[in-house]
């Protein structure tokens, strides 16, 4: 296979903070040792790695570093990794919204970037206008639009409102129309940030049908960025893990995957030390578990557990009841669960002692969740909350092409759904 | 074999070459031009009641204020002219100029969510707002042609000559200054956004700079020493020449028109070169 894209050194600089007074003597001091004195960039070389984690110490951050990849016809490509990983920097450069600041791309056919939602639709305007509005922007020629007029409605399903400015529709419409034009252009290369989430389920599982049948049937390439693990998993072939704007792994999608969900053992932050004064309890460390890996992600549906690790210090109140709660981003409190409900007794909680929960299927909706840990005696009673956060992500239950998200309710109870059929209902009816 | 697997479409390093116009890919991209004019266009009409008749209430007004501030108060003359058509002249083609001026020295910022999403020559912007510009100018004009007429039939007199059919060319440079002017100035502010409020106070003493409400002769007359100035100013000639086309008065030499036409030309292509130059890292700055 022939590469359609070629990566080498790729880097991107870019300068913290706003542009302040001064900046004018900057520039001129810049352009006077790189263009005059034809020096190398100083500022290149202060450059740091994006690490938001530690204070920079120059105003100049390297968003991607040395870039280096290769990228066949026909391959789906999942890119993942934390927010400010230099994912988005990445497709901005392939797009050619900002250029690198070292390497170069080269790149093979045409390539056409589908990134928000409504890029450059004008709400005035009509459904039809604004499709030959769009489809110029992305380049296409007008003749072509006019042949796949007809296609492009019918995917997007807004037949009825094609002649209504476009500032009537719903997002969900705006999104719709937007993919459609995208994928109907038939693009070599079809870059895709983060849209799918913004559509309804049915529209989903539509336009991850067509990604595959562009990529599979039509061996387009498609370059595809989002924190919905499930759906990546589902579409790519191969993934790359960016961290702090290296490459950090590259290779199968499953590979990729797992290796970003086991990085959650290394956040893990030992700073993160909480102690309950009043019980003098200190919490020493806290792991999440799926499927026996240390995670700070988890997959909707599978096995899942939470194990705290505490000492007590001091025992000057007898422990009744211990509770956990998990809270929703929305600051609901969607279950807990209390030792003494459980039956646990009190006599073991001295010394070292771990607070195990687990469930062979964990059947949150997609979102994130942070821990509350409460101690309660007979007079006192003390909560630490926001412990520690985990996310639970999408993914489909029996391969159905569908998954939850949290517009679904706060979690799945029911265990099985059957459609059973009753001749005799039949007939009567 | 080998020659295809070095093929590349597309090749994105990190500095383009400082002298590249790309008017190859602003041509590959002229359907979009069109959508951008016909955007223009069809929004501006869209939710209005009154629609085009705004284009005809601005110069009538200014027509007015002007005939009574700077002819009646100030008792500036205007050449033999009936005041009405002269400030009419006037206003229309600094109105356009001013107008597209203004619009596209806005381009990065207006433009912003979309330059930011997607590429294509951002020329392509700046382009198609001096074009669809001219759709009002011309609805202007017609208001001139009508008051031109009327003052005509009255038997005022008013001697239109061939040089009336420099016209097109005229406009041609009024179009390439405010894209040129407009492009260098839109390029500059995505970094000082200073020049932003210096543009609207430099556009207003601008007009004075330029005679629309003045004839030349006033200045050939009393203020000698400072005509080099206007002189200087690459809208004069277009003004004049204007006024000398179709009212008759005026002056007219080919030098100064050849000097604007020049000076236009010199300023498209910086203009281009300064813009390609930003374009291709300014959502970094902006």
């Amino acid at each position: 296979m022939e590469p359609i894209i070629e990566i080498e050194n790729l880097s991107k600089l870019y300068r913290l903070g706003t542009i302040g007074t001064g900046t004018l003597s900057h520039d001129l001091k810049r352009w006077w040792t790189v263009k005059v004195r034809s020096k190398e960039d100083p500022y290149l070389k202060i450059g740091q790695i994006n690490d938001r984690t530690t204070k920079a110490l120059s105003d100049y951050v390297l968003a991607l570093h040395d870039i280096n990849l290769k990228i066949e016809t026909g391959e789906v490509l999942g890119i993942i990794g934390r927010n400010g990983a230099g994912k988005s920097t990445l497709l901005k450069i392939l797009s050619r919204i900002t250029s690198p600041t070292t390497g170069y791309v080269k790149i093979k056919g045409r390539i056409a970037s589908l990134l928000e939602v409504g890029t450059g639709f004008h709400p005035e305007m009509t459904g039809r206008e604004n499709i030959y509005m769009n489809g110029s922007i992305m380049g296409m020629k007008k003749a072509e639009i006019t042949r796949k007029l007809d296609e492009i409605v019918d995917f997007a399903g807004i037949l009825r409102y094609v002649d209504m400015p476009v500032k009537r529709y719903s997002s969900c419409m705006t999104v719709r129309l937007g993919f459609a034009i995208a994928a109907y252009l038939e693009p070599e290369i079809l870059v895709v940030d983060e849209v799918l989430a913004v559509g309804d389920a049915e529209f989903q599982k539509k336009a991850v049908g067509k990604m595959k049948d562009v990529s599979t049937n039509y061996g387009r390439t498609v370059l595809f960025v989002s924190h919905n693990l499930g759906v990546v998993k589902e579409l790519c072939n191969k993934g790359i893990l960016l961290n702090n704007g290296q490459i950090e792994f590259e290779g199968s999608v499953e590979k990729v995957i797992d290796k970003y969900l086991n990085e959650g053992e290394k956040e893990s932050d030992p700073t993160k030390r909480c102690i309950l004064k009043k019980f003098g309890i200190q919490i020493i460390s806290i792991h999440k578990k799926q499927n026996g890996n240390l995670t700070e992600s988890a997959f909707f549906n599978e096995e899942f557990s939470i194990s705290i690790l505490c000492e007590r210090i001091s025992d000057n109140h007898l422990i009744t009841d211990i509770v956990i709660q998990i809270i929703n981003e929305f600051g609901q409190k969607v279950t807990s669960i209390n030792s003494a409900e459980e039956g646990l007794k009190s006599s073991i909680f001295h010394g070292l002692f771990r607070l195990e929960l687990g469930t062979s299927s964990i059947n949150l909706f997609p979102g994130r969740y942070t821990i509350n840990l409460m101690f309660v005696s007979s007079i006192v009673t003390e909560m630490i909350e926001n412990i520690d956060s985990f996310e639970i992500l999408p993914k489909q239950i029996n391969y159905s092409g569908w998954s939850y998200n949290s517009n679904h309710g706060i979690a799945r109870v029911f265990d099985e759904f059957k459609i059973v059929t009753d001749n005799l209902f039949e007939k009567k009816y | 074999m080998n020659q295809t697997k070095d093929y590349w479409d597309l090749i994105i390093v990190p500095r383009k070459s400082f002298f590249s116009f790309k008017l190859k890919e602003i041509w590959e991209y002229r359907d979009l031009l069109e959508m951008f004019i016909k955007r223009d266009i069809v929004t501006f009409y869209k939710q209005t009641i009154l629609g085009p008749i705004w284009f005809f209430i601005q110069p009538i007004f200014t027509t007015i204020i002007f005939m009574f501030v700077f002819g009646g108060l100030a008792g500036i003359p205007t050449d033999g002219i009936p005041q009405a058509l002269f400030y009419l002249s006037g206003i229309t083609l600094w109105n356009y100029f001013s107008d597209s001026l203004t619009k596209t020295s806005d381009t990065f910022f207006t433009n912003q969510a979309i330059f930011g999403k997607v590429y294509f020559p951002r020329i392509i912007a700046p382009l198609s707002t001096t074009i669809s510009g001219l759709i009002k100018m011309f609805i202007q004009f017609g208001v001139f042609i009508v008051v031109y007429i009327f003052f005509f039939v009255k038997g005022v007199k008013i001697a239109p000559n061939w040089y009336a059919l420099l016209f097109p060319i005229l406009i041609l440079i009024l179009v390439g200054l405010s894209l040129g002017f407009g492009i260098i100035i839109s390029s500059l502010t995505t970094k000082y956004r200073d020049l932003k409020f210096l543009l609207a106070f430099a556009v207003q003493l601008w007009m004075y700079a330029t005679p629309v409400i003045y004839p030349l002769s006033v200045m050939e007359g009393s203020y000698k020493k400072y005509i080099w100035i206007i002189q200087a100013n690459p809208l004069t000639s277009v003004m004049e020449t204007f006024k000398y086309g179709f009212l008759g008065q005026g002056t007219f030499s080919w030098l100064a028109l050849g000097y604007s036409g020049i000076f236009t030309i010199i300023l498209v292509l910086v203009g281009i070169l300064i813009f390609n130059k930003i374009e291709s890292n300014f959502m970094d700055i902006i």
